[in-house]
């Protein structure tokens, strides 16, 4: 990757910021160069949310994403909004229970992060580390070693097993889109 | 040199504080600031100093002074709103030599303004903002990185020359995370205040030793019995309103800065050698130059970057050489144009200096800047013609 | 010939003070002076602050280490000045503009933080330095040159405002009572914790002449006959106590002290307690 530009967005509260600082984590342990910055308002929770990570190999010049060239959204209402704003290049990766605004249709692919997140780990706290583990699988971010210890240096003590449990379910539903991806 | 860790830019400044001796911190939360409060909070009764929240702004900057006159480097932070009113201590501690650090994460104005959004427009302010003539020192970092060797050379720099500095940092900076390698602490250069060698009463203690710039003062509460007043006085520290003396002492401040302006202005050049076109800016701005420059180069227009690290005082002579080398200066602030008014001062009008800038919150990007490097340069050609 | 009090503790070549003939603040900073010397303090460890007005040029004779800060903002400096040094005996000498006015932000708080520190309040109930200006202790229906029509402020009574926002030792003493206002500084001094002493002192020139109080003898004359010690006012009624002014503790608790309570902090997390966190 020359320059990969990810924006990832949701509600506040979802822990969008706190999945693009472990993104930007793992890309420093993977020796790559990396900013990540948050736009953000005067709400704690709720509210629109946008966080950014750019991973580069070279030195990074400005820090904010532009161009992104990746998206996710957690929201419809993030979807609708970001989804419009990004070229036909930019990947888009939308919670599979959200409705696809056609003119995104062809750039996005959807997981079911939030009801794995419900079901599978039984805390919907942890959607943003599953996101984690889907966006490493399809941008190859860093190795899986690399992303555990990513995760851990950021998630509270006593909540570990969750959390890489949450990061690896995200891995694995990673891996099924990226093989549906090369199959396109 | 260590291992690259993530850090913010809030964080990198505390970190830097603490490497550079910092041992209390007292403010009054303030975004983009608070984490600065929020990581010393953490860090410093680890470190065996003392973090307080004060009730507010002012409190904060007083218990600072305060601290640093009893013998320790202290240092507060605060966005806008905050510097306006830390303003009238800041001249305290200029006249009364005390060091101290002042943060100034600077976000949009006036008034409270746009809380989280990025500006530049506190520059004038750090220079000008405390009445009266005095000395001021301001430093602007452009990435995380250089935040934490900056923060250093702030308290080195204030407790050199016994002033305040003000640490410019933006939104853009602050927030921003980025990998740091956190230098060996044997490797850092730290500068403490000069003090007398004996703590024995001193009729002068404001008396300046020959070849020195400062007095050597004595933390309070060593014996000294000297006395600290924000008055004008004399070598004895007490008020005076002899014309002679406060000529003597206001000539003083000013010359401690003026007169070692080489040894406290720093600035960066990036592809200066043959540069034609000049983007001088400083902060968090450089990030969004480095890239238009970049591109500017890759179409062919010989573009460059001068970068400002010591804001206060002003690289004046700096400026002057470089209206003497190129064709044309671009000022990019994220402002109406403060430091494009000492940029033209001190071009001279050698060179035509234009501008970019934004105070809406919104950054400018490489795009933007490079449309205009462009604009001057074809039109630059089409002159030629 | 200087007495010994003043040979020990003011700096004699900066006398005699700016104050005019007739202030009270003389006596309180002999009060403050004599208090040092009763507790017989290593005067190395005594800091001096003061804030601007009349009452903050004490500092300037007093011979210890003292800084003369900004308006309003000595218990601040004061603050900053214990955290740094605990070991200090940090004497804030404040008036009733400085400190319940302009600083009065930093009053509440500091004595609800209850960092160790005296602060003793020139309280003359007028801006003297500026020419006779009401304050906040100019009683209500008094003279000002910015109140030539009567004060329509109600007063503060900064030791019960004090006491009122968790001050663990507030006083009263005046101009007239010298030693016992003496022994309350030195009581303020020996507590541990933020302690606070208002003095009433005397302002003849300004708040007399605008009041028709008389010179400075009759102002202190009505120190003497309005004053009360505390011990006597307990036994008095309510009617009895109207216009009195009651010298003696007002409140004296013992609440943990601030810098003590943050050395615990420090030694916990030398002990092992990480982050600060739970």
């Amino acid at each position: 990757m020359a320059r990969s530009e990810l924006r990832l967005t949701g509600s506040g509260g979802q822990g969008i910021i706190l999945a693009a600082i472990i993104l930007a984590e793992a890309a420093v342990i993977a020796e790559k160069k990396t900013a990540q910055s948050q736009a953000y308002g005067p709400e704690a929770r709720g509210g629109m949310c946008k966080a950014e990570v750019i991973i580069s190999d070279v030195p990074i010049g400005f820090t904010k994403v532009l161009h992104p060239t990746f998206l996710m959204a957690l929201t419809q209402e993030a979807l609708n909004h970001f989804s419009e704003e990004v070229a036909e290049t930019c990947m888009i990766l939308a919670d599979a229970g959200l409705t696809i605004p056609v003119w995104a249709e062809k750039q996005t692919v959807t997981a079911p992060i939030l009801k794995a997140a419900k079901e599978r780990i039984g805390k919907t706290v942890t959607a943003n580390i599953i996101a984690v583990g889907v966006i490493n699988k399809l941008l190859g971010i860093a190795d899986e070693k690399t992303m555990e210890r990513a995760v851990l240096r950021h998630i509270p003590e006593g909540t570990e097993d969750l959390n890489l449990k949450a990061l690896h379910v995200g891995e694995e539903m990673g891996e099924v889109l990226k093989k549906q991806r090369k199959d396109m | 040199m260590g291992k690259a860790v993530l850090m913010q830019g809030n964080e990198a400044c505390v970190e830097g504080a603490l490497a550079a001796g910092m041992r209390l911190f007292a403010g009054y939360p303030i975004t983009p600031s608070t984490e600065i409060a929020e990581n010393c909070a953490v860090r410093l009764p680890l470190a065996g100093g003392t973090f307080i929240q004060m009730e507010d702004e002012i409190a904060g900057i007083a218990a600072v002074i305060g601290a640093s006159a009893a013998g320790i480097k202290a240092m507060t932070a605060t966005s806008g709103p905050g510097f306006s009113l830390k303003q009238e201590n800041i001249g305290y501690a200029c006249l009364t030599e005390i060091p101290c650090v002042v943060v100034d994460v600077q976000r949009s104005g006036p008034s409270t303004g746009l809380p989280t959004s990025p500006s530049q427009g506190d520059v004038m302010q750090a220079r000008w903002g405390t009445h009266g003539d005095h000395p001021a020192i301001a430093v602007s970092p452009s990435s995380v990185k250089e935040t934490y060797e900056l923060i250093i050379r702030c308290f080195n720099l204030s407790e050199k020359y016994r002033t305040p500095v003000i640490f410019l940092m933006d939104e853009m900076i602050a927030h921003l995370r980025e990998a740091v390698e956190l230098p060996d602490m044997d490797s850092l250069e730290i500068e403490d205040r000069l003090t007398p060698l004996t703590a024995e009463k001193n009729p002068f203690p404001y008396l300046v030793k020959e070849g020195e710039w400062v007095p050597r003062l004595m933390p309070l509460g060593m014996g000294q019995h000297y006395h600290i007043t924000g008055l004008i006085h004399d070598d004895t520290g007490f008020p005076t309103n002899s014309h002679e003396e406060a000529d003597k002492l206001c000539r003083r401040l000013l010359d401690k800065i003026q007169k070692n302006k080489e040894d406290i202005i720093t600035y960066d050049g990036y592809l200066l050698e043959d540069a034609e076109e000049v983007v001088v800016c400083y902060g968090g701005t450089a990030r969004a130059a480095l890239s238009a420059v970049d591109e500017a180069r890759m179409e062919g227009i010989k573009a460059g970057m001068f970068r400002l690290i010591t804001i206060w005082p002003f690289p004046e002579e700096q400026i002057f050489r470089l209206a003497d080398k190129t064709g044309r200066i671009l000022v990019a602030e994220h402002n109406d144009g403060q430091i494009l008014l000492e940029v033209r001062r001190s071009a001279q009008g050698k060179v035509p200096v234009d501008f970019i800038g934004k105070i809406n919150g919104d950054v400018i990007t490489p795009e933007e800047l490079l449309t205009k490097i462009e604009e001057e340069h074809y039109a630059k050609c089409a002159d030629k013609k | 010939m200087p007495s010994v009090l003043i040979k020990n503790n003011m700096r004699e070549e900066h006398l005699p003070h700016i104050w005019c003939p007739g202030c009270g603040n003389g006596v309180l900073m002999r009060d403050v002076a004599s208090a040092i010397d009763n507790l017989g303090l290593d005067h190395r460890k005594v800091v001096i602050v003061s804030g601007i007005g009349c009452s903050s040029r004490a500092a300037g004779y007093m011979d210890f280490d003292t800084i003369h800060t900004t308006h309003g903002r000595a218990i601040p400096y004061a603050t900053g000045i214990k955290l740094a040094d605990p070991e200090l005996e940090v004497i804030v000498l404040t008036g009733d503009g400085d400190v319940s006015a302009i600083g009065g932000n930093h009053l509440i708080h500091a004595a609800r933080r209850n960092v160790g520190m005296t602060v003793v309040v020139f309280n003359n109930n007028i801006y003297g330095m500026t020419g006779g200006q009401y304050s906040p202790t100019t009683p209500r229906g008094e003279y000002g040159t910015t109140a030539v029509y009567g004060n329509i402020d109600r007063a503060f009574d900064i030791a019960a405002l004090a006491f009122g926002a968790g001050a663990s030792y507030a006083a009263r003493g005046d101009t007239y009572h010298v030693e016992a206002t003496t022994y309350l500084i030195q009581k303020g001094i020996l507590h541990k914790g933020f302690s606070i002493i208002d003095c009433a002192s005397i302002c003849p020139t300004y708040y007399g002449r605008k009041n028709k109080k008389g010179s400075a003898v009759d102002m202190l004359m009505r120190q003497k006959t309005h004053g009360v010690m505390a011990e006597h006012a307990e036994k008095m009624t309510p009617e009895q106590l109207q216009d009195k002014q009651v010298i003696g503790v007002l409140a004296h608790t013992n609440y943990p002290e601030f810098t003590a309570e943050y050395q615990k902090i420090k030694d916990g997390l030398r002990g092992g307690k990480k982050d600060g966190q739970k």
